[in-house]
């Protein structure tokens, strides 16, 4: 079984050496690359029950032993990020494969996409099964390395402004990232993280809670927290409509499960409760309330993305066995959700030529298919019931009352508030761009669209009207892997409760990595 | 743990200058910036492994008191992989936000030749070549004559003359 985890990253990486290669064979590069990510989900799921059954599964790669060794780890929280990103690149991939065809190879230098985004999900894989900060801190930086070439993918000027903005602000996160490992190192004498959750809590307070917040500010900046955000809305929507989704679906992601890896396990008792519920507060408010003013379906849908990271940051900050489950169950829940919505922008995109609201109209005529997918997916963030947005938001709130305190009511009302109005934003985009008759669109005169603001790099209509029909098709089955998360939330619950148990009892994380007790 | 002093000023130093260079708005400075502070958590990295000591892993030796930690040097060899490569990325990034600051995205559709044939100042360009063609015709048959210091004189001034604005020309059309 454990030959098992070093593959989740090997076998991309080759996938991108192999896709190098084959460079002026793009037929050959889209059977390799869907090859190797079907082959990790396999993997994956394989991994996921084993690892549910067993206990997590822990390598050490060399056969050199932690803590001086590398050593990757995968217990339950590892292998359900795994199974749902790699599904998430999966479907993406698809999606980018079907534009591809259409536009035939014409907007973006496709031989370079592969292997980027092969490299990209191997860096993503690293950080999820990674037993060490340090070789955490190397799955982030070849997944931001890949990050940049597919966010400046064609070199167009808005990409390249766009693009600069996120490249120089990740590159501050990662020096900061890497600076709180030195000062770790030089505190412990470890980066192993079974060894770390033993030793830093023997450490003076106030060092650790420089070294938590040194940490927390690194990944706050990817995650996309609030005040560290304003980065995000100007940066992803430029992107192509593929890299956008897994953009939007994963990368913030990797941020929040760094947060809940190294909160949880080597700062179990720290004083950054309140900060952090303040902090979620402001994400979640300030992230909604950008998102109402903006005419752009995807800058609309990258506000909701970075206000709903709130919801997870108020679930770590609540930080009881529940609040973990919770937020775990809404990780799975608005990667799923938020790269399926990107995706349907896309797909908005090139049906109607635009995705600013001044100028869609009459798009439940010419595409009911897309109406009905944006349509689920709008009630599904929107938090809805019975969609799995409401399950997670309801289970989080659930476990902040059962805490109490004052602050925990304000959380829970400005929660509540925020997914009105996502509601109330993505219902707007919805009456707008497939309801609004197509004739009406001409002369449209109305207060509330003039106040919003359009995307300041909008580059005007897109021409390419057409899609294959493997972009439905893959949006499609991404919609319906959201939905069956709300069928199956009991088992899916309480899979993410057993997570949340290994978070909150790290012996077992521990006595995995050294079955025979610390060093 | 103990550490160099000198090490820990002169990082205090890299940090605070890159920083400092950082936050200017030119990208090249942010490029600079970048470098400083990557080398200055490398120092720190670094600094990290306390004391001086003996080599850590060598053949014969057994672990001893005066060998120095290792793993911080690892550690090090690795982040200086990953800014050698984010670095140039950078540059990649800056030389092509010169470009499109230069030309605008019309610049992708033109080659070299390309802007030649298309650009307005391509007769200019063509002339001015065969003029210099002719003048330097002039000056060889002037030195054969002899009389090398009259003639090519004059004739040098001229060929610069004409050259200066339709090399300044072509750089822009570039």
């Amino acid at each position: 079984m454990n030959i098992l985890v070093p593959l989740v990253v090997a076998i991309p990486l080759l996938g991108a050496a192999l896709t190098l290669a084959l460079g002026r064979r793009s037929r050959y590069q889209v059977m390799v690359s869907v090859l190797s990510l079907t082959a990790i989900v396999v993997i994956s799921a394989i991994l996921l029950v084993l690892v549910d059954q067993n206990g997590p599964a822990v390598v050490h790669v060399g056969d050199w032993q932690a803590p001086w060794g590398i050593v990757l780890v995968v217990d339950r929280l590892s292998a359900i990020m795994l199974i749902v990103s790699a599904l998430m690149l999966l479907g993406v991939l698809l999606f980018a494969v079907g534009q591809g065809i259409v536009d035939s190879n014409r907007e973006t230098p496709v031989s370079i996409f592969h292997p980027t985004y092969l490299v990209l999900a191997a860096g993503l894989f690293n950080a999820f099964i990674a037993g060490d900060l340090f070789n955490m801190y190397v799955g982030f930086e070849m997944l931001l390395s890949a990050s940049y070439v597919l966010l400046t993918l064609g070199g167009t000027g808005a990409r390249i402004r766009a693009g600069v903005t996120y490249i120089i602000v990740s590159l501050v996160s990662s020096i900061l990232f890497l600076s709180a490992i030195a000062l770790i190192y030089g505190a412990t004498g470890t980066v192993t993280l079974a060894l770390l959750a033993e030793r830093i809590p023997a450490l003076p307070g106030d060092v650790q809670l420089i070294l938590a917040l040194m940490l927390l500010i690194a990944f706050s900046v990817k995650a996309a927290v609030f005040p560290l955000s304003f980065w995000l809305p100007d940066s992803y929507p430029t992107a192509p409509a593929p890299v956008t989704a897994v953009f939007a679906g994963l990368l913030t992601k990797v941020g929040v499960y760094a947060i809940l890896r190294t909160q949880t396990l080597l700062f179990p008792d720290n004083q950054l409760q309140v900060p952090l519920m303040i902090v979620a507060l402001l994400t979640m408010v300030i992230g909604i309330l950008g998102a109402l003013a903006q005419a752009d379906i995807k800058r609309l849908l990258s506000f909701t993305l970075v206000s709903h990271i709130g919801y997870m940051i108020f679930g770590i900050a609540i930080g009881t066995q529940a609040a973990i489950a919770a937020t775990i169950y809404y990780v799975v829940h608005h990667i799923m959700i938020q790269t399926t919505l990107f995706l349907c922008a896309g797909l908005i995109e090139r049906i109607g030529g635009t995705t600013s609201l001044a100028r869609l109209g009459g798009m439940l005529k010419a595409t009911p298919l897309v109406a009905v997918l944006f349509f689920i997916g709008a009630l599904n963030l929107g938090g809805i019931p019975p969609f799995s947005g409401f399950l997670g938001k309801v289970a989080l709130f659930d476990a902040g009352v059962q805490v109490g305190g004052g602050l925990n009511y304000v959380l829970l009302a400005g929660g509540a508030a925020t997914s009105l109005l996502t509601l109330y934003a993505l219902a707007r985009a919805w009456n707008m761009a497939f309801w609004r008759p197509r004739r009406d669109v001409e002369n449209y005169d109305s207060a509330m669209l003039n106040a919003l603001q359009d995307d300041p790099h909008d580059e005007g209509t897109v021409t390419t009207k057409t899609t294959s029909p493997l972009m439905t098709a893959a949006t499609a089955t991404m919609l319906v892997l959201t939905v069956s998360l709300t069928i199956f939330a009991g088992p899916a619950f309480d899979l993410a409760a057993r997570a949340a148990v290994d978070i909150e009892e790290p012996s077992t994380y521990i006595d995995a990595v050294f079955p025979g007790g610390t060093p | 743990m103990s550490a160099s002093l000198t090490l820990v000023v002169v990082m205090a130093v890299m940090y605070a200058a890159g920083i400092y260079i950082m936050l200017e708005r030119s990208l090249t400075r942010v490029l600079i910036g970048f470098l400083l502070v990557g080398n200055a958590t490398n120092l720190l990295i670094f600094i990290m492994s306390g004391r001086p000591g003996s080599s850590p892993i060598v053949t014969g030796t057994a672990l001893d008191d005066t060998m120095v930690d290792p793993v911080p040097q690892v550690l090090m060899l690795t982040a200086i992989v990953i800014n050698f490569g984010i670095t140039a990325l950078l540059l990649a990034l800056i030389y092509r936000s010169w470009w499109l600051a230069q030309l605008g995205d019309e610049g992708d559709t033109l080659t070299d030749e390309h802007a030649a044939e298309t650009s307005e100042d391509s007769e200019v360009t063509f002339r001015s070549s065969t003029d210099d063609e002719a003048a330097v015709q002039a000056s060889l048959d002037a030195s054969e004559d002899g009389s090398d210091d009259d003639s090519s004189g004059p004739d040098a001034t001229d060929r610069s003359d004409e050259r200066t604005p339709t090399t300044g020309d072509r750089e822009g059309g570039n």
